[in-house]
């Protein structure tokens, strides 16, 4: 139920949008800190812009309690394992949040030390572009993240069908 | 005393009997990091624990290398500015200040005295930031959310005026070579005042919470020592130094900027704690708006008074006409410049800039106004060409807000750098780290780490 | 650029090493001298411990490759000092003898403050320090194959630690 290619029946869905709105109005960050966004990470946790609205404001600070992975800075070639087993520590249902344009793309770093862009290693969510963004942007970001978490399928089972995924469940 | 030239030895187990159950012991290797929430980015700890007693430690840096010092060779010695914002994140204008100050000096030219005080100003602001962020991060990280969200407050009111000035938040790249971006807008000094005071009531009521609270004393009292001698030794700077009772201050010893101006005092702790470092940093902040004050009242330069009675025209109606070909007066006439551009007209680009014209940029009445400007601009900007300082080497250093952040700079004559190396203050922090931390626990490793203000852009560059 | 042999430090040493003082120069208000490599640890030693020099601060420590400048020898070590008693600054440099594999003495009996900037010499350099306590790579991985700041290694030549993803050209759109 819920998982697969089952076309979704009426109490299965009002199942799904209930579990969805649970989900998404209680988001675990896990803020993966590494560089400058951070700051602006701090920003957005603190009390002028508030990222408690979202219920997202205590981060957990270990990968088997979260259930958003943002990754905030820039990720080097010596830092991309460990974002990896991070991500792979992480109990599903996940999110990936790409938090500022090094995370998309590289950035302006595009030199022998910078991933250009973390999709080449975890799947993403969410990209928020900026160099660092306004905390506007990632409050907006937060917004679509919950409007697509909204509009996937969650089941009893607890899986939720990610585009980013194959049928089979593995990671794309 | 701790010998600073013993390295610590290298993790190998160590064992003990227990003489009552004749059951072994045996020490333990924790790795802490490098995704850390405590561990301000990204630093790896390898520690030998006897308990909860740190035996040995051996500290991994590199996670976030950005190849600045690469990038710096090949963008331009103009282009560098955005790297260097991200060097010392929390703290971008000190360290656009530096390089400019560099390449300047390369150079041979320097700005105008407005120019001198504008980035005093701006530096202080910037120096006021670190510690916040500093003061609040370790703050939070031994449970004090309270004085985070407090200082997370006092930050914003100064990131709102350095949002009006240079128009971003945090990495503002605000200096040029030879000068600035722009000019103050107008009534920017009288906001700066009244933020002053707010983001010092703020500080008043953090020190309320922390400085004689039992709780913060007992965690951060006596923890983290190191003397004079042996971090002097390291090559430490800044309030870590400061700290340990060295009264060294760059800004004392071989003033730059117009530093020598100004009245103001240098904290000196007496122990080297982490307790002395979290005061000398309290303190500063205090004194840093103490010097913010006595510049603005001392800033030459008051309001550009435009003559708008003639025929003035917007920023959109002078490119328009220029791209026509319809130049024949736009030299003649004022233009209202939008306010997000506030500063950069002509009189003012001209207050805040030195007279070179090949290095800075012509204000751009005078580029879309005649050819000559124009040839100038695109010479300054294209690749290839550029900012050309004469071959030489310089080292500039300055006092940033964790020591001394100093460049060394080789031209080879080109438009590119030869080469940049950027001194980090808390790379030499950084290595006196299992110094500080062996002998204590592993909670303290949070609580010392915190307050040597490590900054991971700037360490690993 | 001038020759500097009047400036007091520069005379010291000159009374000292002599011709092992390669060149000096002056510019822009910084002092500079070259020192043989061969002499460079007792170069040192002398500067920090004559009363007239006192140079008991190490500031920083660089590596330049002048490989594009095409000069020989073609790494250079630059030391920055300052000296507390006298509120001075002095830049010494040295260079490598050998290009094909630098190696020069490590200062960090002198100066504990050269540990990590040598390793990052070496790192980023591939100069080698003698008698260095732990020399290995800091700033870059162990798997990392060359000397990224060397003059012919390109700015942009990766190699990633790990497989990375192909990453689908056919995803659906974005769920909005």
């Amino acid at each position: 139920m819920g998982v697969g290619g089952e076309a979704p029946g009426f109490f299965t869905s009002r199942l799904s949008d209930s579990i969805a709105w649970a989900r998404k109005w209680s988001l675990f960050p896990y803020p993966f800190v590494t560089a400058c966004c951070g700051m602006e990470y701090m920003s957005v946790a603190s009390a002028h812009y508030d990222l408690d609205r979202f219920g997202a404001a205590w981060p957990r600070f270990t990968p088997r309690q979260a259930d958003m992975l943002l990754v905030v800075g820039t990720i080097s070639h010596k830092m991309a394992p460990i974002l990896r087993r991070v991500y792979e520590q992480m109990c599903d249902p996940k999110w990936v949040v790409a938090f500022g344009v090094c995370t998309c793309t590289g950035g302006f770093y595009d030199n022998y030390s910078t991933v250009q862009g973390i999709d080449r290693i975890i799947p993403v969510d969410c990209y928020i572009p900026g160099c660092p963004p306004r905390p506007e942007t990632v409050l907006d970001a937060i917004m679509k993240l919950q409007s697509k978490i909204q509009k996937q399928r969650h089941g009893l089972t607890g899986m939720v069908e990610s585009p980013l995924r194959d049928r089979s469940g593995t990671i794309a | 005393m701790i010998d600073a030239s013993v390295q610590p030895a290298p993790p190998e187990t160590t064992t003990e009997q227990l003489p009552a159950s004749g059951l072994t012991t045996r020490s333990m290797l924790l790795n802490v990091g490098p995704s850390h929430p405590a561990m301000h980015g990204v630093i790896r700890i390898i520690t030998e624990l006897d308990g909860e007693k740190v035996v040995s430690a051996d500290v991994e840096i590199g996670y976030l290398h950005r190849a600045f010092e690469k990038e710096c060779e090949v963008v331009g010695w103009g282009q560098a500015f955005p790297y260097t914002d991200r060097l010392n994140y929390v703290s971008p204008l000190m360290n656009n200040v530096t390089y400019a100050m560099g390449v300047e000096k390369l150079l041979g030219i320097h700005p105008t005295e407005r120019c001198d005080y504008i980035r005093v100003i701006t530096c202080e602001i910037s120096r006021i930031t670190d510690h916040l962020t500093c003061v609040a991060a370790s703050a939070m990280e031994l449970g004090a959310m309270t004085a985070f969200i407090y200082l997370m407050k006092a930050r914003e009111y100064l990131y709102q005026l350095v949002e009006e000035l240079t128009g971003a938040r945090l990495t503002v790249s605000y200096v040029r070579v030879g000068g600035l971006k722009a000019d103050l807008p107008s009534g920017w000094l009288e906001r700066l005042n009244q933020e002053l005071d707010k983001v010092l009531k703020v500080i008043d009521e953090v020190d309320v919470l922390l400085t004689r609270n039992r709780i913060f004393i007992d965690r951060v009292k006596d923890v983290g020592c190191i003397s004079k001698e042996t971090a002097w030794s390291l090559g430490f700077t800044g309030p870590v130094l400061r700290s340990t009772g060295m009264a060294r201050d760059m800004r004392k010893d071989e003033p730059y900027l117009v530093y020598d101006r100004f009245d103001f005092d240098v904290p000196i702790g007496a122990v080297g704690d982490n307790y002395d470092r979290y005061l000398v940093r309290m303190e500063e902040m205090r004194q840093s708006a103490r010097i913010i004050r006595q510049a603005i009242e001392q800033i030459p330069g008051g309001a550009v008074q435009v003559d708008m009675s003639g025929r003035p025209l917007t920023g959109a109606q002078m490119v328009d006409a220029a791209k026509m070909g319809m130049t024949a007066d736009l030299l003649l006439r004022t233009v209202r410049v939008d306010p997000t551009l506030e500063g950069t007209d002509r009189e003012s680009a001209r207050r805040v800039n030195a007279q070179a014209r090949n290095v800075v940029l012509p204000p751009k009445e005078e580029t879309y106004g005649n050819i000559e400007s124009l040839m100038n601009h695109f010479m300054l900007i294209m690749e290839g060409e550029g900012i050309k300082p004469p071959p030489g080497e310089i080292y500039i250093a300055t006092e940033a807000a964790n020591g001394e952040l100093g460049f060394y700079m080789v031209s080879d004559g080109s438009g590119n750098a030869y080469r940049v190396r950027c001194r980090p203050p808390c790379f030499y922090l950084m290595q006196g780290l299992d110094k500080m931390i062996i002998g204590g626990m592993i909670a303290d490793i949070v609580a010392t780490f915190g307050t040597i203000n490590m900054i991971a852009g700037e360490l690993d560059r | 650029m001038n020759e500097a042999a009047d400036h007091p430090i520069v005379a010291r040493l000159k009374d000292s090493f002599g011709d092992r003082i390669v060149e000096s120069h002056s510019h822009r208000g910084d002092t500079t001298a070259v020192v043989d490599a061969a002499r460079y640890h007792d170069a040192v030693r002398f500067l920090r411990d004559d009363p007239q020099c006192s140079f008991d601060f190490l500031t920083d420590i660089a590596g330049v490759d002048r490989l594009k400048l095409k000069r020989k020898p073609r790494f250079e070590i630059v030391l920055h000092l300052y000296s507390r008693r006298h509120n001075v600054r002095f830049r010494l440099k040295t260079r490598p003898a050998n290009d094909q594999d630098p190696v020069i003495d490590s200062i960090v009996d002198l100066y504990p403050a050269a540990n990590w900037p040598e390793r990052e010499i070496f790192d980023m350099f591939g100069v080698r320090f003698e008698r260095h306590p732990n020399l290995q790579r800091i700033l870059m991985y162990e798997e990392f194959v060359g000397h990224p700041l060397r003059k012919d290694y390109p700015v942009n030549k990766r190699q990633p630690r790990i497989k990375e993803r192909e990453i689908p050209d056919d995803r659906p759109g974005m769920l909005f």
